[in-house]
C-alpha cells in the first residue's frame, strides 16, 4: 500500500537534483571567503612581525611597518563611536518605546532606510562640505569621524531597535505596574535585558567601520603622516586607506607588504565579527523567555 | 523611590483624578522623552542635511556650467582641459555594466542559497553556512579591492589569454560577491516570512518538499524577494573602492566584458582629492553624487514599497 508510486519517485529524484543543485549555489558563494582568507594568510604573513605592527613606514612606504596606520584606524573608530553610539541608541529607544505608529514614525523610518543605502562616497561628500568646510574641522579626524558615525548610525538603531524589542512586552507591564514611569522601565527593565543585543550589533558596526574607506580618504586620513595623532584635530593614516595608496599608488613596494596589510585589516574585521557572533550565540542560549 | 510616597486610595481620590505625579521621576522621564525624540528624528536631519550639503555645491554647478545634452549624453569627462566637458555617458555606462554583469552573477547565486538556507538546511549546518555568509559580508570593500587587483586579475589574464584583467568582468565578480551576503540574507527572511501553514496546507495535499518550495513558498514571497535583489543592486551601484581598484579605470562604453570602465562613485573617489574647493570640477563631482543619492534613494523607496506589499498580505 505504502510502495511509492512512479510520480512519487520522479518528484523525489527531481528533489534530490534540485537539493545539490542548490548546495553547490551556497558554496560557490562561500567558498570566496575561505579562499580570500587562504590567500591573505598565505601570501602575507612573510611580510608580518611584531616589527611591522609596531614601528613606522620608511622609504617612501616600500619599508617599516604600519603602527601609524593601526593606532589611526582606532582613533577614527572610536571617536566614531563615541558620536554614534550615544545618537543611535537614543533612537532606537524613542522608536522601540515610545514612537507611535503614526505617519512621523513611518518617515523616521524610511529616513533610516535611506541612509544605510547611501553609497559611501556620497557620505564623503557629505563629510567634505559638512564637517571638513562648512563647521570648519578641517581634514582631521573628527571630521573623517563624524562621517563615518552618520553612515554607522543607521545600523546601529536598527540593530539596538531589534534587542530592545527583543524584551517581552510583560517585562515592561509588570514595571508600570508597579508605578515606575517609562524612563525608569527603560533604565531598570528594558536596557539591562538587551544590552548584551545592544552590543552585538555595535561590535559587528565596529568591524564594518574600521574597513570603511571612501568615506575617511577626503575627510581625515592622510596618504602619510609620519607620526602618531595626538588629538581629534590631527591627520592620521588609516589601515584601510594605506591598503589602497600602497596597491595602487606607491611603486616599488615588496610584494607581501600589501598582503600582511590587507592580512592585518581582515583579521581585525573578522575577529570583530567572530566576537559579535559569539555573544549572540552566548545571549541565544541564556535566554529565559 | 518617589513613587512610593503616593497617599494610599481613599474613596475621594478616585473622584479627585489621578493624583498629580510632578516629581522629581516625572521630569526626568520628560527630560528623556525629549533627548531619545531628538535621537529619533537625528536619521531624518542627516538625510536631509546630506540633501542640503550635496545639492547646494551640486547647484552651483547645475545653474553654471551645466549643459544637459552633454552631461547626459556626450562621454567626454574631461573637467581638467582648458576646455573642459563634462559627459558622464561614459561613466553611467561604467556603472551600469559593471552593476549589470554583477547582479547577472550575483541573483541567481544569491536566491539558490537563500532557498538552500531556509527551505533546506537544517539545525548545524543552517547555522554554519549563514555565519559564513556574515562572514562574506564582512570583508571591507577596500581588501576586495584588493584581491581583484592581486588575485582575480591575473585569474582572468590567464584563463582568458588577455592582456589586462581589470575591467568589467573582473569588477562584475568582485561586486557580484559583494552583493551576495545582503541578497542571501534578505531573500532568507523573505522565504523565512512566509507562514508554515502554506507549507503545511500544500504538503497535505500531497506535495512533494519541491513542489511546496516552486508552487507555494516562492510565489508567496515574491515581494520580498524582489526587494532583496534591489538592495543588492543598490549596493552593487554605491560600491567605489572596490570598483575604483578592480574596473581599470579608463574612460570608455564598453564593448566587450573585458574592457577597462569607470564609475560614477570612482570618479568622485578618484578626482575628489585633487580639485579645489568651489571649483566647477568640484561642483560638478557633487553633482555626481546629486545622482547617486537620487538613485539609491529611488531604490530604496522602491524597495521599501515592495515589502511594505509583503507586510499588507
Amino acid at each position: 500500500m505504502f510502495q511509492p508510486t512512479p510520480v512519487d519517485l520522479r518528484n523525489r529524484a527531481r528533489e534530490g537534483l534540485v537539493r545539490w543543485l542548490l548546495l553547490g549555489l551556497t558554496l560557490v558563494i562561500i567558498l570566496p571567503v575561505l579562499l580570500i582568507l587562504g590567500v591573505l594568510a598565505w601570501k602575507g604573513t612573510p611580510a608580518l612581525s611584531l616589527e611591522f605592527l609596531f614601528t613606522e613606514p620608511r622609504e617612501a612606504m616600500t619599508a617599516g611597518g604600519i603602527l601609524p596606520a593601526l593606532v589611526g584606524t582606532v582613533w577614527l573608530v572610536a571617536v566614531a563611536l563615541l558620536a554614534s553610539v550615544p545618537v543611535g541608541v537614543a533612537a532606537a529607544v524613542y522608536l522601540s518605546e515610545y514612537a507611535p505608529d503614526n505617519a512621523l514614525t513611518r518617515i523616521i523610518n524610511l529616513a533610516i532606510m535611506n541612509l544605510a543605502g547611501v553609497p559611501s562616497i556620497v557620505h564623503a561628500l557629505f563629510g567634505v562640505g559638512a564637517f571638513v568646510y562648512f563647521f570648519r574641522f578641517g581634514t582631521s579626524i573628527l571630521a573623517a569621524s563624524l562621517t563615518l558615525a552618520v553612515m554607522s548610525l543607521p545600523v546601529i538603531i536598527v540593530s539596538t531597535r531589534e534587542a530592545l524589542q527583543a524584551v517581552p512586552r510583560a517585562f515592561r507591564e509588570a514595571c508600570w505596574a508597579m508605578g515606575a514611569t517609562r524612563w525608569q522601565t527603560i533604565r531598570h527593565v528594558v536596557l539591562p535585558n538587551s544590552v548584551s543585543g545592544i552590543l552585538t550589533g555595535v561590535i559587528l558596526e565596529v568591524a564594518h567601520t574600521a574597513g570603511e574607506t571612501a568615506p575617511i580618504m577626503f575627510t581625515g586620513a592622510a596618504f602619510f603622516v609620519p607620526f602618531l595623532p595626538e588629538g581629534i584635530h590631527d591627520q592620521t593614516m588609516a589601515l584601510s586607506l594605506h591598503l589602497f595608496i600602497i596597491s595602487t599608488q606607491v611603486p616599488g613596494v615588496p610584494e607581501p607588504v600589501p598582503f600582511a596589510v590587507a592580512l592585518v585589516l581582515i583579521s581585525l574585521v573578522m575577529s570583530m565579527n567572530a566576537a559579535s557572533i559569539w555573544v549572540r550565540t552566548r545571549l541565544r542560549r541564556r535566554k529565559k523567555w | 523611590m518617589s513613587t512610593q510616597d503616593r497617599p494610599s486610595g481613599s474613596p475621594g481620590d478616585a473622584a479627585a483624578g489621578p493624583p498629580d505625579r510632578r516629581d522629581l521621576a516625572w521630569y526626568v522621564d520628560m527630560g528623556v522623552r525629549v533627548l531619545v525624540f531628538a535621537g529619533g528624528i537625528s536619521a531624518i536631519v542627516f538625510i536631509f542635511g546630506i540633501f542640503v550639503f550635496i545639492g547646494k555645491e551640486g547647484l552651483g554647478f547645475l545653474t553654471g556650467p551645466f549643459r544637459p545634452g552633454e552631461f547626459f549624453g556626450s562621454t567626454a569627462w574631461r573637467p581638467t582641459s582648458d576646455y573642459p566637458t563634462y559627459g558622464i555617458l561614459a561613466l553611467m555606462a561604467g556603472t551600469a555594466s559593471v552593476t549589470g554583469l554583477a547582479m547577472l552573477l550575483a541573483v541567481p547565486f544569491s536566491l539558490g542559497a537563500a532557498i538552500y538556507i531556509a527551505e533546506f538546511a537544517r539545525g548545524r549546518t543552517r547555522e554554519t553556512l549563514k555565519v559564513l555568509v556574515e562572514l562574506l559580508a564582512a570583508v571591507p570593500s577596500v581588501v576586495w579591492g584588493f584581491v581583484g587587483l592581486t588575485v582575480v586579475n591575473p585569474a582572468i589574464i590567464s584563463v582568458f589569454d588577455v592582456p589586462v584583467g581589470l575591467g568589467v568582468l573582473n569588477s562584475g565578480i568582485i561586486l557580484g560577491l559583494m552583493a551576495t551576503p545582503i541578497m542571501t540574507t534578505l531573500a532568507e527572511d523573505a522565504l523565512k516570512a512566509v507562514p508554515d501553514t502554506y507549507r503545511e496546507a500544500a504538503e497535505a495535499m500531497g506535495a512533494s518538499r519541491l513542489q511546496v518550495v516552486v508552487r507555494v513558498v516562492l510565489p508567496a514571497a515574491r515581494n520580498g524577494l524582489v526587494a532583496a535583489v534591489l538592495l543588492g543592486v543598490g549596493r552593487g551601484f554605491g560600491e567605489t573602492m572596490a570598483v575604483l581598484m578592480a574596473s581599470g579605470h579608463s574612460i570608455n562604453v564598453p564593448t566587450s566584458v573585458f574592457d577597462s570602465v569607470r564609475a560614477l562613485t570612482a570618479t568622485i573617489a578618484a578626482e575628489l582629492g585633487e580639485t579645489a574647493d568651489g571649483s566647477d570640477h568640484y561642483r560638478a563631482l557633487f553633482t555626481i553624487g546629486i545622482l547617486l543619492f537620487v538613485v539609491t534613494f529611488a531604490i530604496n523607496l522602491t524597495a521599501d514599497l515592495f515589502l511594505r506589499g509583503r507586510g499588507r498580505r
